[in-house]
């Protein structure tokens, strides 16, 4: 293994969830640069050459094995979220493995450890300031019960990240991705028909998944360390997103939205949670000019591309 | 057949008679419609629209909601209020700085029509054209349309954070430091104000934002009220219960006419640390003076509430 070519000298970097499609978008731009080993349960169909594939359990001790060869950086985006999936099992599993990645990223003496959290950790409320800072508190439990386990692993790394000042530890915040990726988000504008809440109208933010993939490269440059919010293009009103994309709309109130929201979960005919709604209810906006000024991070794509990049390879899937 | 012979005659006479007059008439009732409207909201009111789609613009757009062009909508109704009912008389308004800007009145009237009027001059009668940012409760966020019209219009939730956000964007934030006390003062307190909070003047402090004192004449007698039932307040679960006879006259929902007059002191800068509690109290005390003499000043001069 450690035989591989490692034309940086940095050492090798390990991505959890390599194979989503964020994943796969990160390990080919950091390929390029550094060695690369994925660790992730589901198949990396069309893989760089170069870039390692282990496809395994994160809680499995073989993923202790593979911090020997070299990795000196880790990039933790496997965090799972099947709404499908029991609470609690989903809960467990991300801890337990967060814990045992944290664990090897400190017997191993990592020099590197960057978490992608999101800035659903805030929570969309009616009483928050319109631009939450990184000191905010972590409210979006509250509401989304499904949020609970973003905001213990961002609260465990936080943790790492004062008891291990030798490691830099970086916690990026990006606010809704869009793009090829499955989020919520990104399967809301997808909707041929977009399902709005009559009399609410909220600003919203939205990122590249392109530039988070930036800020990501960004953030293992030596020296960076901290939590950073990441927001894209200015923000806008959620209406005038929708009418940037072209979607029709469908406003329904609250009330009604909820109860249909929930029935049409528990019979399977959507995937969103109920608890989304108050994302295009109330405000989740973030303030990041600490990942500008610190990590000189700035969105290259501007509104209009990020927002139609939900449709870019739409029917590639 | 006769009949029909005088229906088409009548059909004739409808297009050719008839159809022109009724346009005639549709077109008058348009121009004296548009007179109207271009009385109310004045001559320059596109450019006045421009002049601040262009400083938001420039800015990258408003991240509280603030849409220039949802003034357009609301300038009307405004516009009546501010020159036709109220008859709003403003005074000084050139000592309001175009930057950042804390403009502190008195508050009062049951209902914050006040803040609307107050906003209507910013925007009507000051140059450059401002758009006055207020606080709103928290609540009406939770509130369909009511949340979308108050931040369409620039209106933002009352958080010391968002707050703090305008004045470093350099906007002009209208505070009420009497609050709730001042807005249900029952009628026997007519400009008597009221407790005010310190919280303004430790934000225009730690901002190095320049507080403008203002008084609101007029808007204390639009709504006479006895008093607040106490026990009818918490039955109801709401801040205050006024006693306001005139709602029950019919008609008597709309605020009496009386004369608004708007009156900008002489801005004023304070320093120091914002912290200081007692020191922060006596700055308050000095901007309510402001507001009492200015009070004072423009009751002595009026002749009537209605005048």
């Amino acid at each position: 293994m450690s035989g591989t070519s490692d034309p940086s000298g940095e050492g090798a970097v390990l991505v959890t969830g390599i194979c989503g499609r964020l994943g796969r978008r990160v390990a080919r731009v950091l390929h390029r640069k550094r060695r690369v080993i994925g660790v992730d349960r589901r198949p990396f169909p069309d893989r760089p050459a170069d870039v390692e594939h282990h496809q395994v359990d994160l809680r499995s001790t073989r993923v202790r094995e593979l911090f020997r060869g070299g990795v000196t950086a880790l990039v933790h985006l496997g965090v799972m979220h099947d709404p499908r999936r029991d609470s609690g099992e989903n809960l467990v599993w991300n801890v337990t493995a967060a814990k045992a990645l944290l664990e090897c990223a400190e017997h191993f003496g990592l020099k590197k450890v960057v978490l992608l959290s999101s800035a659903n950790v805030y929570g969309p409320r009616p009483d928050n300031p319109q631009l939450l800072d990184e000191e905010a508190p972590l409210l979006g439990a509250g509401s989304f019960g499904a949020i609970r386990d973003l905001v213990e692993l961002d609260m465990s790394f936080q943790a790492f990240f004062w008891k291990q000042p030798a490691i830099e530890t970086v916690i990026l915040r990006p606010t809704h991705i869009l793009g090829t990726v499955r989020n919520a988000p990104s399967n809301y504008l997808r909707l041929p028909m977009a399902p709005t809440l009559l009399g609410f109208d909220p600003m919203i933010q939205a990122i590249h998944q392109e530039d988070v993939v930036a800020a990501l490269e960004r953030s293992l440059q030596p020296g960076a360390r901290g939590i950073y919010n990441l927001a894209g293009p200015p923000p806008v009103a959620l209406s005038r997103a929708l009418e940037l994309l072209g979607r029709p709309t469908v406003p329904v109130p609250h009330g009604i939205a909820k109860m249909g929201v929930e029935r049409l979960f528990r019979w399977r005919v959507t995937s969103f949670p109920a608890p989304e709604l108050d994302f295009i209810r109330f405000v989740c906006m973030i303030d990041d000019s600490r990942a500008r000024r610190d990590l000189g991070y700035a969105p290259r794509h501007g509104l209009v591309a990020t927002l139609s990049a939900v449709d870019d390879e739409r029917w590639l899937g | 057949m006769d009949a029909k012979v005088s229906l088409a005659r009548l059909a004739d006479v409808a297009v050719g008679r008839g159809l022109p007059f009724l346009k005639r008439v549709a077109s008058k009732v348009q121009r004296a419609a548009d007179q109207v409207s271009e009385r109310l909201l004045g001559a320059d009111f596109e450019d006045r629209i421009q002049s601040l789609s262009r400083r938001y613009e420039l800015q990258g757009g408003d991240p509280f909601g603030f849409d220039p062009d949802a003034v357009r909508q609301a300038a009307l109704p405004s516009a009546f209020f501010h020159r036709a009912y109220f008859r709003t008389e403003v005074f000084d308004i050139d000592r309001v700085p175009t930057g950042r800007v804390m403009l502190v009145a008195n508050h009062s009237g049951q209902i914050p029509i006040d803040a609307a009027i107050l906003g209507c001059a910013l925007f009507f009668d000051a140059n450059p054209p401002r758009m006055t940012r207020a606080m709103v409760d928290k609540w009406t966020a939770t509130l369909p349309f009511v949340s979308t019209f108050f931040s369409r219009m620039g209106q933002v939730v009352g958080l010391p954070e968002n707050a703090r956000r305008l004045l470093e964007r350099e906007e002009a934030l209208l505070v009420f430091p009497e609050g709730m006390r001042g807005i249900s003062k029952p009628f026997r307190d007519r400009y008597q104000l009221q407790e005010f909070g310190s919280g303004f003047m430790r934000l225009a402090i730690a901002t190095g934002t320049p507080i403008v004192p203002v008084g609101v004449v007029g808007a204390e007698e639009q709504y006479v009220s006895f008093g607040s039932l106490s026990w009818a307040a918490r039955t109801f679960g709401v801040p205050v219960f006024p006693l306001v006879p005139q709602l029950v006259v019919p008609g008597g929902a709309l605020p009496l006419p009386t004369k608004y007059r708007i009156f900008f002191g002489e801005p004023m800068s304070f320093a120091g640390d914002p912290d200081d509690a007692p020191r922060v109290s006596d700055k308050v005390y000095l901007v309510k003076q402001a507001i009492q003499h200015i009070l004072r000043r423009g009751l002595a001069q009026r002749q009537g509430v209605f005048r």
